[in-house]
């Protein structure tokens, strides 16, 4: 079940060791783009039709496009390793298992689009991760991967990394790239976007490390062979964080495509201890919970757009009935309380008063009226937030009310009335 | 040019219009809060917000460009229900007590939530009562009120390039304060109050200062005359209804003699003194190899900024005092003299469009005793409107009255000082007047007026040929002060105004002030002068009295004592 593309490394090289990474076909890709026309790159991503997988879905190519078609020459790639949504370590493994994948990508995106400087932001926890990281440019500008004249093409491209304090804020792009140049990590109004003003006003583009390290694949088998991956919508396979009450939790690699409950049931072996599933929250503190009986759904960008709600990180987050809905909805609340970055109202003061309508319930001080505005206040912060944070911090909540409705009518002081 | 759909109504605008300019243009109005015209677009509010056909989430009118085809609703259900949602959520954190505001009434908040038809809260108060900063004589930040639209940060770091207000933390613990929640007076504030302008709730306003001058009204024992700034002439008409731009200066005296005053008198006049003084301080740093470029020293805002950021061109500033003080050092000698009225008896209040002038007034170098303050009290345009209103005056029947002898017999050259480029082109009528020893062919000097950030003038002073600038908004002047204190600066004379627009635009002036605005105040100050008489400061005959019966001559020591100043560094 298991398709193993950008995990293939995965224990089978020391990431420490450029030489291993060689061995296993490294670089020979970064070789031969170095050699193709730029368009003809970002058209072969085109038809592979890769999405971004750091959770919003946007097509790779489009913002590629974007940039190559803009005048200013200064030009910035980031590499969003910013991995702080709870429930995804994908991106961590990514980085500590084989770094050199992702940069290949980053360097070969960085030809096509003719970036001038790139920057890897990563998570503030990720200390493994950064070390790593350090080591593997300093070991990729020695071979003349990185810094002038990379490979005798003419092109010069090194990168740099940059690391917050922990804000959770910062995985947002506009966030991030404020954090990078110094400034509190809030988000800006957009448009205009990154691609046209990103990083230091320059265009700039902002990827996820997973979206990267498909780069080298996709030129290696080729646009097509990639685009038959995985299902109509999205194509390639995906990096799944499961974990939660499962028996091995762990990072699986699958296609679009597959039923999350095969990775639940198949590759996490199933519930510990055999204890029925209540519910699993998808994509992380940010997307939908969902109940037992709903996981036959397949892992596939549009099937989640279904959902409202934008889950393409790839966690998968198992509870078994031991839990109750109030118990995350409570966490998921408070944490989004505490990560807002406090600049537009609906998510400053909406997550606050969200924290409040939650405790109500689990006090059971709650009537049918906070029923209903519970529900009204969280689709307005999801249809009127500035940025992902407060459009998606409500997510849990809407989706309980849709699918655990009952428990918060349980909760309800009257609910006849 | 792109065709869209408002509420089904077909609109044809340009490419690149915003949806709210869109909807403007039509009449449609949407509401707005942390939107301010000639401010930065922030979308932080999301009171904007509007749906647009086909798309899930809202967008904010105020961000969003318009694209062909769109389809846009201003007014539905969702729209209406979201903007209710996101103002009871600030209501939640929000002193909410209206009738104990200054705004009440008059308030952006207020006015959404009638509009919106919000009749409860849904949501329960968060709001944790924090210590107001009152540690200052001229502005007052209550963070109660404060509803973080960022209008103030955007103003402070973007218009006046000063950085003192930020947005500081985070979630709902952010807050909009000087760094680290300090008082405005620990930091470089140069209380200039653009921030009390643009605030849409009464989170920042001027100290009120009304209640000291009404209690100096009811004192038998004092005797209280009042001066006017010119620019307050041409905006306290907004105050009481009427549109920018109204010329109100004789009701205005009429207002002011129904509040009790006993002489009301006009700034302008020293405004006209404050020429011959700094007029021949720069003949005389011309002729005698002088510290150039000389620059102004009327506006407190710019003084203080030079004291705390530019200490290095002090020497550079003009050593007059403002007008405001020269008047407060005249009426506590020269006029306590004359009226024989003992200097504790007298009770002098100036109204000016301006907070840093509470400021001003209450340096210590502003005391022609030594002891007690020149100027006593110092009432904002807006505190003015405020003190009419209360005393239930109808300001349109009022009568037309003029201001009092002495110091009522002012100049046009002394009435441009509100207007940004106004005090160059009074000195520069009155230096090249006395240099060229001969009279101008034409006294307007257009090229230093308008809206335009930094204006350059060439001059021929005696057959030299004299550069000077004028620079109105802070983050302007710092460019210019940057050259001076590089020792680059090409000019022999600058003009600086804290405030955009200059004195029309101070931060004291009625709210709503816009470039719009602005433009509508600074053609009635052009009004102002061309309607009258004398229009050169060194005619007046006033004037020329004053210095022969008292000061004898500009620059004199007398005049040194009294008109003059010293500047100094403060903090780093």
């Amino acid at each position: 079940m298991e398709q193993k593309l950008v995990s293939k490394r995965f224990d089978a090289i020391n990431p420490l060791s450029i030489d291993d990474y060689l061995e296993s076909g490294g670089y020979e890709t970064l070789k031969k783009a170095l050699k193709r026309d730029r368009i003809n790159i970002i058209e072969e991503i085109e038809t592979a039709r890769l999405r971004g997988r750091g959770g919003a879905a946007f097509p790779a190519h489009v913002k590629m496009m974007g940039i190559a078609k803009e005048e200013e020459t200064t030009r910035y790639i980031i590499c969003n390793a910013d991995e702080g949504e709870p429930g995804n370590f994908k991106d961590r493994h990514l980085m500590e298992k084989d770094p050199h994948q992702f940069i290949e990508g980053m360097i070969i995106t960085a030809y096509a689009i003719r970036a001038t400087k790139g920057y890897i932001y990563i998570r503030g926890e990720y200390d493994k991760a950064h070390s790593i990281i350090e080591w593997t440019l300093e070991e990729a500008r020695k071979k003349g991967f990185l810094g002038k004249n990379i490979l005798e093409s003419g092109f010069d491209f090194d990168i740099e990394i940059r690391s917050g304090a922990g804000s959770y804020v910062c995985g947002e792009e506009f966030a991030l790239i404020e954090s990078i140049e110094g400034k509190p990590g809030r988000t800006r109004v957009k448009p205009p976007f990154p691609t046209q003003k990103g990083l230091f006003d320059k265009p700039t583009l902002i990827n996820n490390v997973e979206t990267f390290a498909n780069i080298p694949h996709i030129l290696e088998m080729g646009g097509e062979a990639f685009a038959k991956i995985g299902t109509q919508s999205s194509t390639g396979t995906k990096l799944v964080s499961l974990s939660g009450n499962v028996n091995n939790p762990g990072v699986y690699e699958v296609p679009f495509g597959v039923p999350i409950k095969d990775v639940i049931e198949k590759l996490g072996g199933g519930s510990k201890d055999g204890r029925k599933i209540k519910m699993v929250q998808l994509g992380g503190a940010c997307g939908p919970i969902i109940p037992e009986y709903m996981l036959d759904l397949t892992i596939d960008f549009d099937r989640f757009e279904d959902f409202d709600s934008k889950t393409g990180a790839g966690a998968i987050i198992v509870m078994d009935e031991r839990f109750d809905v109030f118990d995350v909805l409570l966490r998921v609340a408070e944490f989004f309380e505490h990560e807002s970055c406090g600049k537009c109202t609906p998510c400053r003061e909406g997550n606050l008063q969200l924290v409040k309508l939650v405790e109500k319930f689990i006090n059971r001080r709650a009537t049918q009226k906070d029923l209903i505005n519970i529900e009204s206040l969280a689709r307005v912060m999801h249809h009127t937030s500035l940025c992902g944070l407060g459009q998606t911090a409500p997510t849990a909540i809407l989706s309980t009310l849709k699918y655990f409705r009952d428990d918060y009518l349980d909760l309800i002081e009257h609910p006849e009335l | 040019m792109v065709n869209i759909k408002i509420n089904n109504t077909n609109v044809t605008v340009e490419e690149g219009t915003t949806i709210l300019d869109a909807a403007k243009a039509k009449n449609i109005k949407i509401p707005t809060l942390c939107y301010y015209p000639d401010l930065d677009i922030k979308s932080d509010c999301r009171i904007c917000t509007v749906e647009i056909t086909g798309q899930k989430g809202l967008v904010t009118a105020c961000s969003t460009p318009v694209r062909d085809g769109m389809e846009i609703k201003t007014n539905s259900p969702r729209v209406l229900n979201a903007r209710k949602t996101i103002t009871e959520l600030m209501l939640a954190n929000h002193d909410a007590n209206c009738t104990a505001c200054e705004k009440n009434m008059n308030c952006e908040l207020q006015t959404l939530a009638n509009t919106l038809g919000i009749d409860e809260n849904r949501f329960e108060s968060v709001l944790e009562m924090q210590e107001l900063d009152t540690a200052n004589t001229s502005i007052t930040r209550n963070p109660n009120r404060c509803i973080k639209c960022g209008r103030c940060v955007d103003v402070c770091k973007n218009v006046q390039g000063i950085n003192v207000l930020e947005s500081m933390n985070r979630s709902h613990e952010m807050f909009i304060s000087p760094k680290y929640g300090r008082y405005l007076s620990d930091e470089d504030c140069t209380f200039c109050g653009q921030c009390s302008s643009v605030c849409p709730v009464a989170s920042i306003t001027e100290k009120d200062d009304t209640d000291l001058v009404w209690n100096a009204l009811d004192d038998d024992k004092k005797h209280v005359i009042v001066q006017v700034a010119p620019a307050v002439r041409v905006s306290l008409g907004e105050e009481m209804g009427q549109k920018p731009g109204s010329i109100v200066t004789t009701k205005m005296v009429a207002a002011l003699k129904q509040l009790g005053f006993d002489r009301v008198f006009d700034t302008d006049f020293t405004a006209d003194l404050t020429i011959l003084e700094e007029g021949n301080e720069l003949i005389h740093r011309i002729t005698e190899g002088g510290k150039l470029p000389m620059i102004t020293s009327c506006c407190p805002g710019w003084i203080n900024l030079v004291e705390q950021q530019y200490p290095e061109i002090i020497d550079n500033l003009s050593s007059c005092k403002s007008p405001q003080q020269m008047f407060g050092a005249l009426a506590k000698t020269y006029y306590a003299k004359k009226e024989n009225i003992k200097p504790e008896d007298l009770f002098v209040v100036s109204i000016m469009p301006c907070t840093a002038k509470k400021y001003e007034a209450a340096r210590e170098e502003m005391s022609a005793d030594g002891k007690n303050r020149d100027v006593d009290a110092v009432l904002t345009t807006r505190e003015l409107g405020k003190m009419v209103r209360q005393m239930g005056i109808n300001f349109d029947q009022l009568e037309e009255i003029e201001f009092d002898d002495p110091f009522g017999i002012t100049s046009g050259a002394g009435a441009i000082f509100g207007a940004t480029g106004g005090v160059m082109e009074a000195a520069l009528r009155t230096v090249s007047e006395v240099v060229n020893e001969k009279p101008l062919e034409k006294l307007e000097f257009e090229s230093v007026r308008g809206l335009e950030g930094i204006k350059e003038a060439e001059v021929d002073l005696g057959g030299q040929k004299v550069k000077v600038a004028v620079a109105h908004s802070l983050s302007k002047a710092k460019q210019l002060a940057d050259q001076v204190k590089a020792g680059t600066s090409p000019y022999a004379f600058i003009e600086v105004m804290t405030c955009p627009g200059g004195c029309i635009g101070g931060g004291g002036q009625p709210y709503n002030t816009t470039n719009a605005v602005r433009e509508e105040r600074i053609r009635a100050t052009y009004q102002v002068d061309s309607d009258m008489k004398l229009r050169k400061s060194h005619e007046n005959p006033v004037i020329q009295k004053l210095y022969e019966d008292y000061l004898t001559k500009p620059l004199s020591d007398l005049s040194h004592d009294l008109l003059h100043t010293h500047y100094h560094k403060r903090r780093t």
